[in-house]
């Protein structure tokens, strides 16, 4: 199969459209969370989404109407790990421990009662993009519109929190809300990207293009478009490289995002030998 | 123009290990320079936080330019310079001109956005402080000197009333050290910026300060620096220092 007959189907053309604008979603907010030493709430949040897919199931809500119940449970599970770290005494990553614990147990159990596990769960372990929906591809598009909105909006006082909690707060801004503002937005983009690369590599997309991108960025604003560049060539070149050589599109695209990781760590040394160590 | 820039009455602080700021009163008025001095783990560090209501206060009040803190919404008066080396983390990929920059968020509303205006104000401070030529350099690739400047940039391009420095020079050698306590001595002079600097540094203390705040968690002293060069405070506190202290001054 070539290249243009691949390009022609529409499934394909769906997994590559909603999958771009996920990858972007997820690669611009790694870099704040990846500043913000909050890299594995992705993980975290992947797993409650587990849970909650499980109890829509239960529910009977399939597919698309089952966002109308992860949705909510995803969103509360955010702000919960804000607050355990904020108020808890624990660190991010033990309120992020804490919080995935909850989710994937409850999705087992749950999934237990249900009958066992069935394929719709399973397709959320390991992500299934090119079966996504035209109504999946419309949702992903309003709700990246709606995110990149808001951080376009937000971008100073994100970029400000990101640097340090108490020069923010000094500079007038409401601190509590802007890291509140950036798990929620965390939590809808994890929610999508489910479908994309599954529970089990979705902190990869989070993670990844940031960390590719903190190699050779001079500057947060190019420190942004490079992970944002990194992120969606690597679901596009992903898919494409997955239907050729017939191999998992979720595992396919993290394996390129991981080689651009490795290039940019290479180049890094090759451009500021000084810096490299 | 009311000249009170910072007021506590009474003023507690707790933390989980206990009280660390007990009835704390005192005035500082505009143009002062306040050296703040204590033993180590006498508090100076919480009452800078509490006054910028970075820590919660216990019991009493605290006010910035006669505003009670919890309504206190003119940032833009206030440049905040806190110990640099616990602040950035090494692989921050901001440049010295996106760093800077920051500080003028004070100065705008919601959508926060910087103008060519903005742009202008930055490269006159960069210059002033003489690191022009760092603008492009990424904040992890700075020397301490260097980072501190960039911090005192970042604290002063939004023209602040007021300046609040804690420990600013832990991590400098003596002599950029020296150049500076020079540079916050001639913003303090010459735009008339009140300062209140947290320091170990007897000299930076005697040569510029003209008022001293001695805690330690309890406030033991607040007046003139001649004052304070006269108490039995002074011994106590800086010891063979002393003579040190008042030599900077005379």
């Amino acid at each position: 199969m070539n290249l243009l007959e691949i390009l022609s189907y529409g499934f394909i053309q769906r997994a590559l459209l909603a999958g771009t604008l996920i990858a972007l979603l997820c690669s611009v907010l790694g870099v704040f969370l990846v500043l913000r030493r909050l890299s594995l709430i992705g993980d975290g949040l992947a797993h409650v989404t587990f849970g909650s897919t499980a109890i829509a199931l239960a529910l009977k809500f399939y597919s698309v109407m089952s966002l109308l119940v992860t949705m909510p449970i995803v969103l509360l599970a955010s702000l919960g790990i804000l607050k355990l770290t904020e108020k808890g005494r624990l660190s991010g990553d033990a309120a992020i421990g804490l919080v995935s614990a909850l989710g994937i147990s409850a999705g087992i159990i749950l999934a237990s009662v249900g009958g066992g596990y069935n394929v719709d769960l399973l397709s959320y372990l390991f992500g299934n993009i090119l079966s996504i929906r035209s109504e999946e591809v419309v949702i992903a598009a309003l709700l990246c519109l709606g995110v990149m909105l808001m951080l376009t909006l937000y971008y100073h006082e994100l970029f400000a929190i990101s640097f340090s909690d108490e020069l923010a707060k000094v500079s007038g801004i409401h601190t509590s809300f802007i890291n509140a503002l950036l798990v929620l937005l965390t939590a809808l983009s994890v929610v999508l990207a489910m479908k994309l690369v599954g529970i089990m590599l979705i902190s990869s997309l989070l993670i990844v293009p940031a960390a590719g991108a903190l190699q050779l960025a001079r500057g947060f604003k190019v420190c942004i478009m490079l992970a944002a560049v990194q992120g969606c060539s690597s679901v596009l070149i992903g898919i494409i490289v997955s239907i050729m050589a017939n191999l998992p599109a979720s595992a396919t695209i993290v394996l390129v995002n991981l080689l651009f990781f490795a290039a940019a760590c290479t180049i890094r040394r090759f451009i500021y030998p000084a810096h490299s160590n | 123009m009311s000249s009170e820039i910072v007021a506590t009455e009474s003023l507690s602080c707790s933390y989980r290990e206990g009280r660390v700021l007990e009835d704390i009163s005192f005035q500082v008025e505009r143009g002062d320079y306040v050296g703040i001095v204590g033993p180590n783990g006498s508090g100076k560090s919480t009452l800078i936080k509490a006054l910028l209501g970075l820590v919660s206060i216990g019991t009493g009040s605290a006010r910035l330019f006669g505003t009670p803190l919890s309504g206190f919404r003119d940032w833009h008066k206030v440049g905040y310079l806190p110990q640099s080396l616990h602040l950035v983390n090494p692989v921050f990929p901001a440049t010295v001109h996106e760093t800077v920059g920051l500080g003028l968020l004070s100065l705008k509303c919601f959508p926060k956005r910087l103008n060519r205006d903005d742009t202008a104000k930055i490269d006159i401070v960069l210059d002033e402080l003489g690191i022009s030529d760092l603008k492009y350099k990424l904040i992890g690739e700075l020397s301490g000197g260097q980072l501190q400047r960039v911090l005192l940039a970042r604290a002063i391009v939004n023209n602040p009333e007021l300046l609040v420095l804690d420990e600013p020079t832990a991590a400098l050698d003596p002599e950029t050290r020296g150049r500076f306590y020079t540079m916050i001595a001639d913003i303090n002079r010459t735009r008339g910026v009140t300062v209140l600097l947290v320091t170990h540094d007897s000299g930076a203390i005697g040569e510029h300060a003209s008022k001293m705040l001695y805690l330690d968690k309890k406030l033991l002293f607040f007046g003139s620096f001649d004052q304070f060069c006269c108490s039995a405070e002074m011994s106590s506190l800086f010891g063979e220092h002393s003579q040190h202290l008042m030599c900077h001054r005379h």
